[in-house]
């Protein structure tokens, strides 16, 4: 206390100017009619800001809701789109449903688990059974490409065989030439972004750049983008060619996807079991 | 410090608020430079006066020019900032024990000591002085000019009366 005391004596002129300097200010302030406004309003700004950034706070923590929203917009503009084009798609010979009522819905759903780095990935969703999801639907990413398909339901959950699986096989086609392949990931390849197209007829010419495209044969919709041949000499040893591709999404950022109902799915393959077996 | 000084300083203090106020309050070059050398009487208290007394001189005399500025408090704030510069620019330049002089004028101190006294003393008054009444950085390079031209201004009034009464006291 007493060394207290002998600093403040000792500096006592710093200590008085910081007093009188600050009753000095106080009175310009209180006094006068336009410093006192000038303060107010700068108090006002500063108070604005802090409200500003709450804001930016707030919007921040409501991410979650809003992205959800806004895929579900999404899924529905997506269905809307299908619908549309599905009107001038009777030259591909698919008999479709007009306007109300398209072949493919898409539904959007939130990635709750992700794996990359194993040799059978797969993925989990928050939607299940409660919103029609069915084993063996197609998985899509919302910019392009595709991620898997339906594996296992439950009420409200369900497991996507990820394209990172060794079972997964999507049939593709080239989209200049429609030449048929499989899409298939990880014959000695642990790269997520990439992927390799196998059983292509070698007839067919592939190049560099082109754009891969699935098939419409699995459960996929046709024309959906999948990537672009990065590496078209790839040694296989037998009558097919295979290609490396560049997958167009990346399954590390993977946090919407849309499974795709397919209206026709079950009729399909109720035809399809009164054929003889081979 | 003896009565004699003290009448004196009583005296100055009249005298450069009249001034002041009467008179240089009318004063402006291009509304650009003001004179404000009833700060001469500050600088010119004599030596050994207690920082608080300073400081409550300082305060009183800046109220005073408040009420006739009707800027209350601007010219406080400013006055108190001049009394702790010169508190700290004598601690700095003087011997501590003992002072020579009763009191820092320019016959006394010498030419040089003194104009960076005044220099230094009139700067920091009429920063706080011109900021304080401005009130607000989007006019800062207008501001700073004023409150320059202000300063040279003031430092030439307060060299200016020093060389007249530096005179009549070698006569």
């Amino acid at each position: 206390m007493r060394n207290l005391w002998i600093f403040i004596n000792r500096y006592n002129a710093f200590f008085f100017f910081i007093i009188f300097f600050t009753i000095g200010i106080i009175l310009t302030v209180k006094n006068n009619v336009y410093q006192r406004s000038v303060t107010v309003n700068s108090t006002n700004e500063i108070v604005g800001d802090v409200y500003q950034n709450m804001n930016v706070l707030k919007k921040y923590l409501n991410l979650g809701p809003v992205n959800d929203s806004l895929g579900a917009e999404n899924a529905k503009l997506k269905t809307e789109l299908l619908a549309l084009k599905n009107i001038d798609s009777a030259k591909t010979g698919v008999v479709k449903d007009t306007l109300n009522n398209p072949q493919y819905t898409y539904l959007s759903a939130r990635v709750i688990k992700n794996s990359i780095t194993l040799r059978n990935n797969v993925i989990t969703i928050n939607k299940g059974s409660a919103d029609g999801i069915a084993p063996d639907m197609a998985v899509i990413s919302p910019g392009q490409g595709v991620v898997g398909f339906v594996m296992d339901v439950s009420e409200h959950l369900a497991t996507v065989r990820s394209l990172l699986h060794k079972d997964t096989k999507i049939s593709v086609t080239q989209k200049k030439s429609n030449a048929l392949g499989i899409l298939v990931w990880g014959i000695g390849n642990a790269d997520f972004t990439k992927a390799f197209v196998k059983e292509i007829p070698n007839h067919f010419k592939i190049n560099l750049k082109d754009t891969i495209v699935t098939s419409g044969f699995s459960s996929f919709p046709p024309g959906i983008p999948v990537g672009t041949v990065t590496n078209t000499a790839v040694a296989t040893g037998d009558n097919f060619m295979s290609v490396e591709i560049k997958l167009f999404n990346d399954f590390s950022t993977l946090q919407y996807v849309y499974v795709v109902l397919d209206k026709y799915a079950a009729e399909q393959k109720e035809l399809e079991a009164k054929l003889p077996h081979e | 410090m003896n009565s004699r000084l003290v009448l004196i300083n009583i005296v100055r203090w009249v005298v450069l608020l009249l001034i002041q106020i009467l008179l240089l309050r009318n004063l402006s070059f291009y509304n650009l430079a003001t004179p404000f050398v009833y700060i001469l009487f500050l600088l010119l208290i004599p030596f050994g006066t207690p920082n608080l007394l300073l400081y409550l001189i300082a305060f009183i005399t800046g109220l005073t020019l408040d009420a006739f500025y009707d800027t209350l408090g601007v010219h406080t704030a400013a006055c108190v900032t001049l009394v702790f510069v010169r508190i700290s620019f004598i601690s700095l330049t003087m011997n501590r024990d003992g002072f020579d002089e009763p009191e820092p004028t320019l016959g006394n101190m010498g030419f040089k000591w003194f104009i960076l006294y005044a220099f230094l003393c009139t700067i920091s008054h009429h920063l706080v002085l011109f900021f304080l009444e401005t009130f607000r950085l989007a006019e800062f390079s207008y501001t700073l000019l004023r409150c320059f031209f202000s300063a040279i201004f003031t430092l030439f009034s307060v060299i200016l009366i020093e060389f007249v009464f530096y005179n009549r006291k070698m006569r």
